[in-house]
């Protein structure tokens, strides 16, 4: 103890030396802070980083795993390179993901246009306009036979991001591995399925929660027994950041939804080992370097501990936060968009230290438009020259015992355990989200960091620092408009042609199924689900007989 | 005394991006403006009969979806076919600048992208009314 003692001695004497000199020599900032607010000291030392080694970080792929999940991590292999992408049609996506396969990526990741991932046929009258366009347009079964041709679903994992139909998405998922040959046993993937952040942040939700919990814990129990492999649920932080939050509220909000949906689990009977191990998680990458990687480490550790203290886990898979990343979004700038690949360097810098399992990195054309295929080969070569040339993936979690990267993680996560402590005290997160809690934290936030851009407290280079005159931008993604026209053909002509009196009885017995809401029971929606799909009943009629059942959620208008 | 400025923030399409609205609509508010923000996917009939309800002065679309050129010239054609082509419609969110000139000859007054200073657009509903009231007060007081 003389030891910090005495360098408690010294460093007070050096800060006091350095005070002397900042009359002469100010500081460029009066307090300085990292991209969350959280406040920077000048200096870090044993002093701030204390705290027993066992306890704190542990060993890789052990207790409490901050430090990794995996006992080699990339010594092993790298993480899973997975640029999302979809858009027009399947054909055309199916073509795109062919391009990325052969570019070295490592599994796929599909994005769905607004009108499927809000249970919408081609054809209903709200997706005038919108088909094709962020993602790709999925009506039936078909269209997903389209998607994956020639893509052998045992040798690649997917990833999907679908929420409030996800279970539909699954399911037309493993028809289509029936088709192929492929047993559900051998599909490995993740569906997003995370129902809560699209109230807070994303949107796309379509029933009320409390039967929105149902079908995610219904995905839960059956994919225990048929799909061991899926990942059920991408707990998602990311979208709440690009909201707005800070990063410790990403985390923060993040574990509150991922106590929900445990919870949830748990009071329909599932056993927590039996699920557990099957949670994924999903967070954002921003600029700042160190805070971010400290954020990761600090979700893993918080994360196992609730896991074994709070819900009573047993298996160590249940106690891991395993998770993606995708570069943030709302960080790029449609100013000097060149600029935004070193932007996307950092921030994949930042996943990769901070232990990810796998990597979306953005494009740089994206606060434009989808990106372009260039876009999008610069943007996995970002990863590729992370992985093969910067030397950092060579060793295990490399910025551990940095005094303020320990620090850091130490401050992250005494604040994400205050906040999930508030929201407890709300009830839980359903409960915060109904209230309206944690919207207006996010809110608050991106109003905030509006204003110290626009007083240039905050510097974002090319925007409101180092301008130039420039003009349109050339050569952006355009989404042919005739995406929308043809797909409302395509799913005129599956009518006509499936066998309809299948189609009527099976949305018949979803319809029964949905009605009894009982717990424990042989209710679980899959299977009807599942008949629907193979029946090539559409998405939209699938939606609509939830729809008629559940009621919708209907959103706020608060700011 | 002046009438407050009346603005409906208004989210058209599917999307749920409305970062950008709420972060404009606060800026709007604490300029001293009276906003209604409309929430998530509403129809361009539902934007403007809430419009014409809540008796506004300028209709701000915000849209990440890339459905604007469909959206958008439905809101202003609404609007005329109830006679209310007076209300000023303005737009922000991911819009390639080739298509704002498509925009405006629908009636859209302007786009405002990816990192505009809330600023811009409160300068521009600001002088844009401006000149208008100075047009009516002119006839008001020439009668």
């Amino acid at each position: 103890m003389d030891d910090t003692e005495g360098l408690k001695k010294a460093a007070e004497t050096w800060e006091a030396g350095v005070e002397s000199t900042l009359a002469r020599h100010p500081e460029r900032s009066a307090g300085f802070v990292t991209g969350s607010k959280m406040p920077v000291k000048r200096l870090y030392t044993p002093l701030d980083a204390g705290g027993e080694y066992g306890k704190k970080l542990g060993f890789p792929g052990e207790y409490p795993y901050t430090r990794g999940v995996q006992s080699t991590m990339y010594r092993g292999r790298f993480w899973t390179m997975r640029q999302y992408a979809g858009f027009g049609n399947a054909e055309e996506s199916n073509r795109r993901y062919k391009y990325l396969l052969d570019q070295g990526q490592t599994g796929l990741s599909i994005a769905f246009d607004l009108p499927t991932q809000i249970g919408y046929d081609s054809d209903h009258p709200l997706a005038a306009g919108e088909v094709g366009k962020v993602g790709v347009a999925v009506d039936s079964l078909a269209d997903m036979e389209i998607l994956f041709d020639g893509i052998p679903l045992d040798k690649v994992s997917t990833s999907m991001t679908i929420n409030a139909p996800a279970a539909i998405l699954l399911a037309m998922y493993v028809a289509v591995a029936e088709k192929q040959g492929v047993p559900p046993s051998a599909l490995n993937g993740t569906i997003q399925n995370d129902i809560l952040k699209e109230y807070v942040a994303r949107g796309t939700y379509i029933f009320p929660p409390a039967p929105s919990m149902r079908l995610i814990t219904d995905i839960f129990a059956w994919c225990a027994k048929e799909v061991p492999n899926w990942n059920t649920i991408s707990i998602s932080g990311y979208h709440i950041r690009e909201a707005g939050s800070t990063a410790v509220q990403e985390v923060a909000f993040t574990l509150a939804d991922g106590i929900a949906y445990v919870d949830a689990a748990k009071r329909v009977g599932l056993d927590v080992d039996d699920f557990a191990p099957r949670l994924s998680f999903f967070f954002n990458a921003h600029n700042d370097l160190f805070e971010e990687v400290a954020k990761y480490r600090a979700a893993r550790r918080v994360w196992a501990k609730i896991m074994k203290d709070r819900f009573g886990a047993k298996n160590p898979k249940s106690l891991m936060l395993r998770f993606h990343t995708q570069t943030g979004g709302s960080t790029l700038t449609a100013q000097q968009p060149e600029n935004n690949v070193i932007r996307v360097t950092i921030q994949a810098l930042a996943a990769v230290l901070g232990g990810t399992q796998s990597l979306h990195t953005n494009s740089r054309d994206e606060a434009l438009a989808l990106p372009t295929e260039e876009s999008v080969r610069i943007a996995l070569r970002t990863q590729q020259i992370v992985a093969y040339e910067s030397g950092v993936a060579e060793t295990i979690d490399p910025l551990a015992g940095s005094y303020y990267v320990e620090s850091l993680t130490d401050a992250i996560e005494k604040e994400v355990l205050a906040y999930i402590e508030r929201i407890d005290k709300l009830g839980g997160s359903v409960k915060a989200i109904e209230q309206g809690f944690i919207q207006q934290e996010v809110q608050d936030a991106a109003y905030a960091h509006q204003l110290d851009v626009e007083k240039g407290e905050r510097v974002i280079v090319g925007l409101n620092k180092f301008t130039v005159k420039e003009g349109p931008p050339k050569g952006l993604l355009r989404v042919d408009p005739e995406v929308g026209r043809s797909q409302v053909e395509k799913l005129a002509a599956l009518r006509a042609r499936r066998d309809g009196e299948r189609v009527r009885k099976a949305l018949a017995s979803l319809e029964a199924a949905a009605r009894d809401d009982s717990s424990g029971g042989d209710n679980n929606l899959m299977p009807p689900i599942l008949e629907a799909v193979r029946s090539y009943a559409s998405l939209g009629e699938i939606c609509d007989v939830l729809r008629s059942v559940f009621g919708e959620y209907r959103p706020s208008s608060m700011f | 005394m002046e009438r407050r400025i009346r603005v409906l923030v208004a989210k058209p399409g599917l999307d749920g991006h409305d970062r950008g609205a709420k972060v404009i609509a606060r800026a709007l508010r604490d300029d001293g403006m009276e906003v209604v923000y409309t929430g998530l996917r509403q129809t361009p009939e539902q934007i403007v009969s809430a419009a014409l309800q809540e008796d506004v002065d300028v209709i701000a679309l915000s849209i990440l979806s890339g459905a604007h050129n469909h959206l958008f010239p439905r809101v202003t054609q609404l609007l005329a076919n109830r006679g209310a082509s007076d209300v000023l419609v303005i737009g922000g969110g991911v819009i390639p600048e080739e298509d704002y000139d498509y925009l405006k000859t629908k009636g859209v007054a302007a786009v405002f992208g990816p990192g505009t200073s809330t600023k811009t657009t409160i300068e521009f509903i600001r002088s844009h009314l401006r000149g208008r009231q100075t047009v009516a007060q002119g006839l008001a007081s020439g009668r």
